[in-house]
């Protein structure tokens, strides 16, 4: 078996016992590189050679030492591109600075070499919004590996890396991992700094975990993890481990099912997955709780002015002046701003500042803007009162296993639609996670992935690994 | 809330600095009207009396000591600035002759 097939916490025990050394996990991963990624685009970048100087001078003694990581290519990893998956910033931009997930992925001994591929600045669920690349489901080669982390999800799913950090604005972690058969955890808003990371939406993106199990998700949610001087929406509350509590169980544990989740839209296939492994975890004594979110179906029109409405700021930023691309030959300084921008903005890109100018226009801010925050605060607080009764949620991640590409074109409202089980969380601020609970079969004899959805309160990520460490626990015994 | 309709997306567009073709312009128009008269379903909740969330976990006051801190490279900006000239990012004219 190639190293590259293997976890964290393996890989950490083998080296340190000086079975094998990084160089060799290093060559793993890029002969898997060399055999898969050709057709599977995950990568949109990789240094390998860079990741061999580093694998021999890593240092075995720190949490991570000798691991390679790859990011998402919106996380900022000084002198190496930084795409975000954008004509704008292909050629012309290498990163003057360390994210400061980058800097404490290196303070704790990893080694980053891979830049993933990525839905243009993270504004998607299939990764087919990237303007660099195509992105295919390991799975299915036909299919989607989810997104806007497709890349991030796909090469852990391919063994063709380790373990990688995405971004989740909306469920870019949650969806793909769910998709590609991997964990992926969002964390709590405020847990993990953004600085460094391109800003999407601002008050939704928080960086997390895509891994091969609960228990490497942890590992590294708590070495993101904590305050920054550097984001000051980055909490300034200590990180409680999640290691010790991991692997309690559910005994004892309530359990929200939350019944619009499971009603109209959702796959039978799909259901019928996520029932399963509801009842296995009762079956490993949590008490089940059925449970009412009655706004989540204002969620998603909730969310799609929210986010596009933060991203038409944020990226107002992507003027020609001062990095990536400049229109050739503009009249004046108006000129460049409108033909750099139109030259360096996908379809997608422009769609979203386009409505997210609009909902802040003079005369339709508060009938847009405004009453969808005042939802939010509906979303927020029945996820509060929920909480009051249980002590995490679950639910399906996405309404359906991975679509085919090139399915949903010219038609983008009907992905938006698929985000309905991931999104409030975002809104609300409270951590969720993806952890594989089967497959469903698709076409011409695939198995899709299909991922149960575990939500707890903010900050209370080491309660919802703990129910997914159980499932995988029931899972491994069956 | 307002009508879908009203949406002018060459306008707004503009508005966001943002140069469209005619054929994105059409494009656009269609696609983002289904977008609006989607999210403008959000009309029939009621929300009279409930306060506007701006952020999910608000931090209020966070300031950190006022330190001097490193500034960026200069080199590692200028490299990826477009164009430049003696130490400085160049753009297109800004003021009219005197």
């Amino acid at each position: 078996m190639s190293l590259a097939t293997e976890n964290i916490s393996s890989l950490r025990t083998r080296l340190v016992a000086g079975e094998i050394r990084a160089r060799e996990i290093v060559d793993a991963l890029g002969a898997a590189i060399e055999e898969k990624d050709g057709e599977i685009g995950g990568y949109l970048a990789a240094d390998l050679e860079r990741a061999r100087q580093d694998a021999d001078t890593a240092d075995l003694e720190k949490p991570l030492g000798g691991i390679p990581i790859a990011l998402k290519d919106n996380i900022n990893l000084a002198g190496a591109q930084c795409t975000c998956g954008s004509r704008f910033l292909e050629e012309g931009y290498l990163s003057p600075y360390d994210a400061t997930v980058t800097t404490r992925l290196k303070q704790a001994g990893a080694i980053l070499f891979g830049r993933t591929n990525l839905d243009e600045f993270a504004m998607g669920s299939s990764t087919e919004n990237s303007a660099l690349q195509v992105t295919r489901n390991p799975h299915d080669l036909t299919r989607i590996p989810g997104g806007s982390s497709g890349g991030s999800a796909a090469v852990v799913a391919a063994d063709t890396a380790i373990a990688s950090l995405g971004s989740d604005t909306g469920g870019s972690i949650r969806q793909p991992a769910s998709h590609c058969g991997v964990v992926g955890l969002k964390p709590s808003y405020g847990r993990v700094s953004r600085y460094g990371l391109v800003a999407f939406a601002s008050s939704l993106d928080q960086i997390g975990p895509l891994t091969k199990t609960v228990e490497d998700a942890a590992t590294l949610l708590e070495v993101i993890a904590g305050p920054d001087p550097r984001d000051s929406t980055c909490l300034d509350e200590p990180v409680a481990p999640c290691h010790p509590s991991l692997h309690d169980g559910v005994a004892g544990l309530k359990l929200g099912i939350p019944r619009e989740y499971f009603g109209e839209g959702l796959d039978p296939a799909v259901r019928e997955r996520v029932e399963a492994a509801i009842k296995a975890l009762e079956g490993e004594g949590a008490e089940l709780v059925e449970i009412s979110l009655p706004s989540t179906d204002a969620a998603v029109a909730t969310y799609y002015i929210i986010a596009p409405a933060e991203a038409s700021s944020n990226l107002s930023r992507f003027d020609g002046v001062r990095y990536g691309h400049r229109a050739e030959n503009p009249g004046d300084i108006l000129d460049m701003y409108r033909q750099s921008r139109a030259g360096g903005f996908g379809p997608e890109v422009k769609r979203r500042i386009i409505l997210g100018t609009y909902v802040l226009s003079s005369g339709y801010y508060d009938a847009y803007y405004t009453r969808a925050q005042k939802v939010r605060t509906l979303i927020q607080r029945e996820f509060q009162s929920a909480f009051a009764s249980v002590d995490a949620i679950l639910a399906p991640v996405s309404p359906a296993p991975a679509r085919k590409i090139g399915a949903a074109e010219n038609d983008p409202l009907q992905d938006y639609l698929a985000d309905i089980y991931t999104i409030s969380a975002n809104l609300a601020g409270i951590c969720g996670l993806s952890v594989p609970c089967g497959t469903v079969p698709g076409d011409d004899g695939s198995a899709l992935p299909v991922g149960l959805q575990v939500l707890g309160p903010h900050l209370a990520e080491a309660t919802i690994l703990r129910v997914a460490r159980a499932w995988e626990i029931t899972r491994e015994r069956a | 809330m307002s009508d879908s309709s009203a949406l002018d997306v060459t306008y707004v567009a503009s508005l966001a600095r943002l140069d469209l073709t005619a054929e994105e312009a059409a494009r656009f128009q269609e696609q983002l009207g289904t977008v609006l008269t989607f999210v403008e379903t959000l009309s029939k909740l009621d929300v009279e009396g409930v306060e506007p969330t701006a952020h999910p976990a608000p931090v209020l006051d966070c300031l950190r000591d006022d330190v001097a801190g490193e500034c960026l490279p200069r080199e590692a900006i200028l490299h990826n600035a477009p164009d430049s000239a003696l130490d400085q990012i160049r753009v297109p004219k800004v003021v009219e002759d005197a």
